[in-house]
Parts: C-alpha cells; structure tokens; sequence
C-alpha cells in the first residue's frame, strides 16, 4: 500500500514541515515529525492544522 | 599523518570515573584496540576490580605510567594539574592526545588565572589544543593531534544556549545547573561522606564556579559577550547534569522563533535532540534517562507573560560531559565515523 506523501502544512507549534497523505480526512489526527505535536487537521480546504486537544496530567499546580 | 588500519589506544588515569568511562566505550568500539591503561594506586589490579562493569570484558590491568608504550592515541584521564606538567612526555608517546582534564580547555592564559586563580604551568600548549565539544568544533577536530576534554556543567551550559547565543540574541541569562556525585570524581571526602551526601541539595558553587570560563570561551566569542550568571547544585544523583537556564533575549521571540533557531543549530547533530513534548512524562530534558548515553538533550519553553526563554539541558556528565564527548572527538580526530561506539540509547525504565 502506498503511503507517499502528496502535500504538507506547516506545523502550528513549531513550523515544521508536516507532511500528509493523499486525501486528508477532515478530524484526522497526525504527528508532527519534528516537535512531535498531535495535530488535527481541522480544514481540508483549505488545509489548516491545529492543535489536537490533550488529556493534561496533573502536575501538582 | 596517516590512521593505522587499527589503532591502538591507551588511557593514563583509568582508574578513575572519567577513565573506566573511556575503557568501556572503547572496549565495545569496532575500529580500535586498547592497549594499555595505566594507574598509579593500582599497578597491576584487573581493570574490572576497579570498574566492576567490565568483568567478563576484559584482561587488561593497570600498569605505571612509566611503562607506558608508544601507541596511536592516549587519552590523559588524570588529576587537575597533571597534564600540563607532563604533556611534552605524552605527546612523545602519540601522535594524537585527548585530555579528559580541565588543563587545556581554555586558549586565553589570561582567562585560566581569572577562574583558576593561579598561572597556567604550560601556557604555550594552550592555543594548540582544540576545545573537544565536537557540536562547536568538528571541522577542526577532523585531523587534530590534540583535543581537551570538555567540563561537563559547561557543556550542559554551552549546549543550551548556544542556539541563541550565536545569534546575539541573549541579553543575560541565570543558568541553573544540577549535578550528580560523580562528578566529585571516585576520590571519597567528608562532603561525599554518606551520611553526608545521601538526600542532599547543597548550594555546591552559587557563583564563581571554573566551569564557566568554558562557556565565556566558547559563547561569547565571536557573536558578543552578554551578562551570565552560574549557579551549581549538588543533589540526590549519581549520573546526570540539568541545566535551566533562564535568558532575557535581546529581542522578543516566538515559540517558532525558537524552533527555527534550535532546529537550525542541532538538526542535524547525532547527539543533540530537541525534547519539547505538550504531553507525557518526559516533555522536557530530564538526565535520568541518559545515563550511559553520549546524547544531549535540549529543550526549551518561552514565558508569555515576561518574554523569558527557559531553556533546558541534560547530559550522563561522565559521558557527553566528558568521556562520551572525547571517545567522539577521537572519532573525528582519526578520521572514523563520528558515532562509532557510542550509539547506546540507554535505559528505560531506569
């Protein structure tokens, strides 16, 4: 199966280069390759990234 | 000068931490062979009843530095000050010498008396070393017959700011560095004591610690000198070094700013990694997990209410902060792959 990677976005935490697959789905979850951020994609088009929600621990604040 | 198909590698002073650090990495290292490690306190001991790791690995013993034999390459893992009395006599012996020591980290005779408070005993050997923290200095290390070894509070300093401090973009920075009990070296004192020691968090240097001559070498030349302050902590660990290094930057920066910048600087490093993570319990540098391991890790976090950049490092002091860094500037210096030998990811959990 292929995985080719056909278009990318820039990361909105760190302004890498996120590279995605043939038709991203709207909802997606994908990981930035350098900061390792979870991003969603929340817009097809125009493709727009943002910043996937997370559990946050309790750090004792 | 030609490199011997496998050259041969000896270590004065291997009885102690740095040392036995070397050995180890040496004895699992494709290209070289070692040949003699030496030691005062243990003539003619096993290496591995001083170095219980080693047992199983290898035969050597300690022998006289007097007996030492020409070889390829000689570490010098000795004492502060003993280097310099007798480098002529090393440098008889080999061609190239890596020395663990603070001896010939600083080229400015002037800089070693202002932090060490006394007169360099060889000052003319000290521009012909080259400082042996290959993320700063690789191409001069390729081909080098001489490279210090690095302190290893510096290094957790210097790798953390240099991104910026390249840049000119550091106003003042308070850097924060914890450290482990082996860097005391194996040489026991009332402050290393048991009782003493166990669950400390003792102010060890709030100002005025030697390794920050290194950093004013290394930071401030040539992009500009900007205020530094250094404090060193001793706590409760054996391996390790953190760095918090709190900067005023020079201008305002962005979180990408700062990804642009530390990508730009360490990218492409095989022994630095970026370590930011918005999630999971290693988001930031932490030293436990680099026990035994040449890596660095860097982070960083910028304060939106003041503009503050915090940066973080960790580094095995014992490894990227001395005896990781030197096995890889040897790499350099003989003309091997940069990495050989010191590919070990280390522990988890540990």
């Amino acid at each position: 199966m292929s995985t080719a990677l056909n278009t990318s976005c820039d990361c909105p935490e760190c302004g890498g280069a996120v590279g995605l697959k043939n038709a991203p789905l709207r909802g997606e979850v994908v990981r930035c390759g350098d900061c390792s951020t979870e991003l969603e994609i929340t817009s097809t088009s125009p493709l727009t990234l943002s910043l996937a929600p997370q559990v946050q621990e309790d750090w004792g604040e | 000068m030609t490199t011997p198909a496998r050259p041969r590698v000896s270590i004065v002073g291997a009885s102690g931490y740095g040392g036995g650090e070397v050995l180890r990495l040496l004895l699992d290292h494709p290209a070289v062979e070692v040949a003699q490690i030496t030691s005062r306190s243990k003539l003619g001991v096993n290496a591995a009843s001083v170095h219980p790791n080693l047992r199983g690995r290898t035969r050597l013993q300690f022998t006289d530095p007097a007996a030492l034999e020409p070889c390829d390459v000689l570490f010098l893992c000795l004492p502060h000050g003993e280097a310099s009395k007798s480098i002529e006599t090393y440098t008889a012996l080999a061609p190239r010498i890596i020395d663990l020591s603070a001896d010939f980290r600083l080229r400015d005779a002037a800089l070693y008396r202002e932090w060490y408070g006394e007169d360099h005993p060889a000052p003319a050997w000290l521009d012909r070393f080259v400082y042996g923290l290959p993320e700063f200095h690789r191409e001069r290390l390729r081909g080098a017959r001489l490279a210090s070894g690095v302190g290893c509070n510096a290094t957790a300093v210097n790798l953390a700011l240099y991104p910026l401090a390249r840049e000119g973009l550091i106003r003042r920075v308070v850097c924060d560095v914890k450290a482990g009990s082996s860097e005391a070296g194996n040489a026991h004192t009332p402050s290393s004591h048991h009782p003493e020691r166990a669950g400390a968090v003792r102010s060890y240097a709030p100002t005025g610690h030697r390794h920050q001559a290194e950093t004013v070498q290394e930071l401030m030349n040539p992009s500009g000198a900007f205020e530094m302050d250094l404090s060193v902590t001793s706590v409760e660990m054996v391996r390790g070094v953190l760095c918090t290094a709190h900067v005023s930057p020079a201008r305002g920066l962005t979180d990408k700013d700062l990804w642009s910048l530390f990508r730009s600087a360490y990218g492409a490093e095989p022994f630095v990694r970026l370590v930011k993570d918005r999630a999971g319990l290693y988001r930031y540098p932490e030293p436990k997990i680099l026990a035994g391991t040449n890596y660095a890790d860097v982070g960083f976090e910028r304060d939106e209410r003041t503009g503050r950049v915090v940066v973080i490092s960790a580094i095995d002091n014992l490894m990227k902060g001395a005896a990781g860094s030197a096995v890889q500037c040897m790499n350099l210096m003989l003309g091997l792959e940069e990495t050989l030998g010191l590919t070990f990811p280390g522990l988890h959990p540990i």
